[in-house]
């Protein structure tokens, strides 16, 4: 599976949407993320790819895109 | 004086989901007892089985994410206090909102999840990877506080810990705020779902557990002679309580009145009760005294009877104290040998069996009684449910540190 794939699954599993309502364009706010809830999907980030996302890289990701092209640079 | 009935029920436990099912078990005396089904226990765990709530599936109340975020406790509140509302036919809005309390009863709350994290996380020192909604998903006051989201309820939130006696203490406790014009409406309750390691561990430990693995649905034998030790149980039950004027302006169906509520505690030992019971007598005789009753007109009650063998002796001779002859007359039983002790949750489960039993004029039984104590010589309804229309019945709950809570229930004939 791409890491692409990968990202749009775990972002399903974790905020209860389905893979086809997460296209890249969204924010996770309009996904039905609270604060928390990007935390911990983040953390699943790290736990997927087995990378360490810094507090402040977390915070600039606010979009599906965002998440992808981030986890895309920290893999290859 | 005002006074408060209770209008809704709400109740999952080792004998079902829902009120239904529970009654139909607790008056045919079923067992929710077996070998431990929600994880595999470790061999070295001394006591292999429990009561746990058959089928359970917490997505009929929450999301997948949700239920991932919040302790097995949580979800099991939410499913008896939203059942409770529902029954109750109460519509929260904002309206009545701020006249809605939430005081729930928790003995030992999120310990899966404690569990859980320390081994995944805490023992390993990932320590950055504990998940956010760790703290808020396993403190007791979530419970009334998720309670209180769902359903926009705004009076007073919190939680009653108290050991085995919570959930009397949360009954209690809104007892004296409907009384004192506080709120007009309290869900109340308790719930609890620790059967995991780190629990029956710590009670083994203590020797309080049966570990009688050979023949799980006969450990729970209260007052019997071969008792050995309580069985653990997990669950959650939710009244929603009311003044009668707020009730009658609804027309609300009423269980049964909430007389009365006595609360003690023995100063003698923290796990041990006062072996003359008398923390448990005050506690029953200032139930009765609160609810202006005679002794006279206790027709039931439903023991705490844990099926340890201190204090199913203790609480019969507590009982034989306060009532002297009368207690010939009383039929005295526990849910207990059916659903196990849920501990916090334990005086909820067996409050809705009171109003119940009032309600319906059925008392239920003390299931697996095999061999008479000397020492235990009350009419226990052994074995079968009983017809009876009684006018008040007392529930006690006793807890660890020597706490004593007893909530005395009128019928509403």
């Amino acid at each position: 599976m791409s890491v692409q794939d990968k990202v749009i699954e775990i972002i399903a599993d974790q905020l209860g949407v389905t893979v086809a309502e997460v296209t890249p364009d969204k924010t996770f706010d309009e996904l039905g993320a609270d604060s928390l809830a990007v935390v911990e999907l983040v953390m699943a980030f790290e736990d997927e790819f087995d990378v360490e996302v810094e507090e402040s890289q977390a915070s600039e990701l606010k979009t599906v895109k965002a998440a992808i092209d981030f986890l895309n640079g920290l893999t290859s | 004086m005002k006074k408060v009935v209770v209008t809704g029920v709400g109740i999952v436990s080792p004998l079902g989901i829902g009120k239904e099912a529970n009654w139909d078990g607790v008056t045919s005396g079923r067992s929710g007892i077996a070998p431990i089904s929600l994880f595999e226990p470790d061999e070295n765990l001394i006591t292999k089985f429990a009561g746990v709530i058959p089928g359970f599936d917490a997505s009929q109340w929450l999301s997948k994410p949700e239920a991932r975020r919040y302790d097995r406790f949580l979800h099991v509140a939410l499913a008896a206090g939203l059942e409770a509302v529902e029954d109750s036919g109460l519509t929260i809005d904002d309206s009545n909102a701020k006249r809605v309390a939430t005081i729930l009863g928790v003995g030992l709350g999120g310990m899966p999840f404690l569990e859980d994290t320390i081994g995944a996380r805490i023992a390993t020192r990932k320590l950055r990877r504990v998940s956010p909604f760790f703290i808020p998903g396993l403190i007791a006051n979530m419970a009334p506080g998720l309670l209180s989201i769902y359903t926009g309820a705004r009076g007073e939130s919190w939680t009653a810990t108290s050991a085995c006696a919570s959930a009397n203490h949360a009954i209690g406790a809104s007892l004296r705020a409907l009384r004192s014009g506080a709120c007009d409406v309290a869900l109340t309750g308790g719930a609890e779902a620790v059967v995991c390691h780190t629990t029956i561990a710590g009670f083994n430990a203590m020797k309080a557990l049966s570990t009688r693995n050979d023949d799980p649905s006969t450990a729970s034998r209260p007052f019997d002679m071969d008792r050995d030790g309580f069985v653990l149980g997990e669950g959650a039950a939710v009244l929603v309580l009311e003044t009668e004027e707020h009730a009658q302006a609804r027309g609300a169906t009423v269980y049964a009145e909430v007389a009365g509520f006595g609360a003690t505690a023995d100063a003698h030992h923290i796990t041990a009760p006062r072996p003359d019971g008398d923390g448990a007598v005050q506690a029953m005789a200032m139930a009765l005294a609160d609810g202006g009753l005679a002794n006279e007109q206790v027709g039931y009650i439903n023991a705490h009877g844990t099926s340890t063998p201190a204090n199913d002796r203790m609480e019969t001779a507590a009982i034989r104290a306060l009532f002297g002859d009368h207690a010939k007359q009383l039929a005295v039983s526990s849910t207990k040998s059916m659903t196990g002790h849920l501990l916090g949750a334990a005086a909820a489960v067996e409050a809705v069996f009171s109003v119940m039993a009032l309600q319906q004029g059925i008392l239920p039984p003390t299931i697996n009684q095999f061999t008479s104590d000397p020492e235990c010589d009350l009419d226990y309804i052994p074995h079968v449910a009983r017809q009876a229309e009684v006018e008040v019945v007392l529930s006690n709950s006793l807890g660890f540190g020597g706490t004593n809570a007893a909530v005395a229930f009128r019928s509403a004939r």
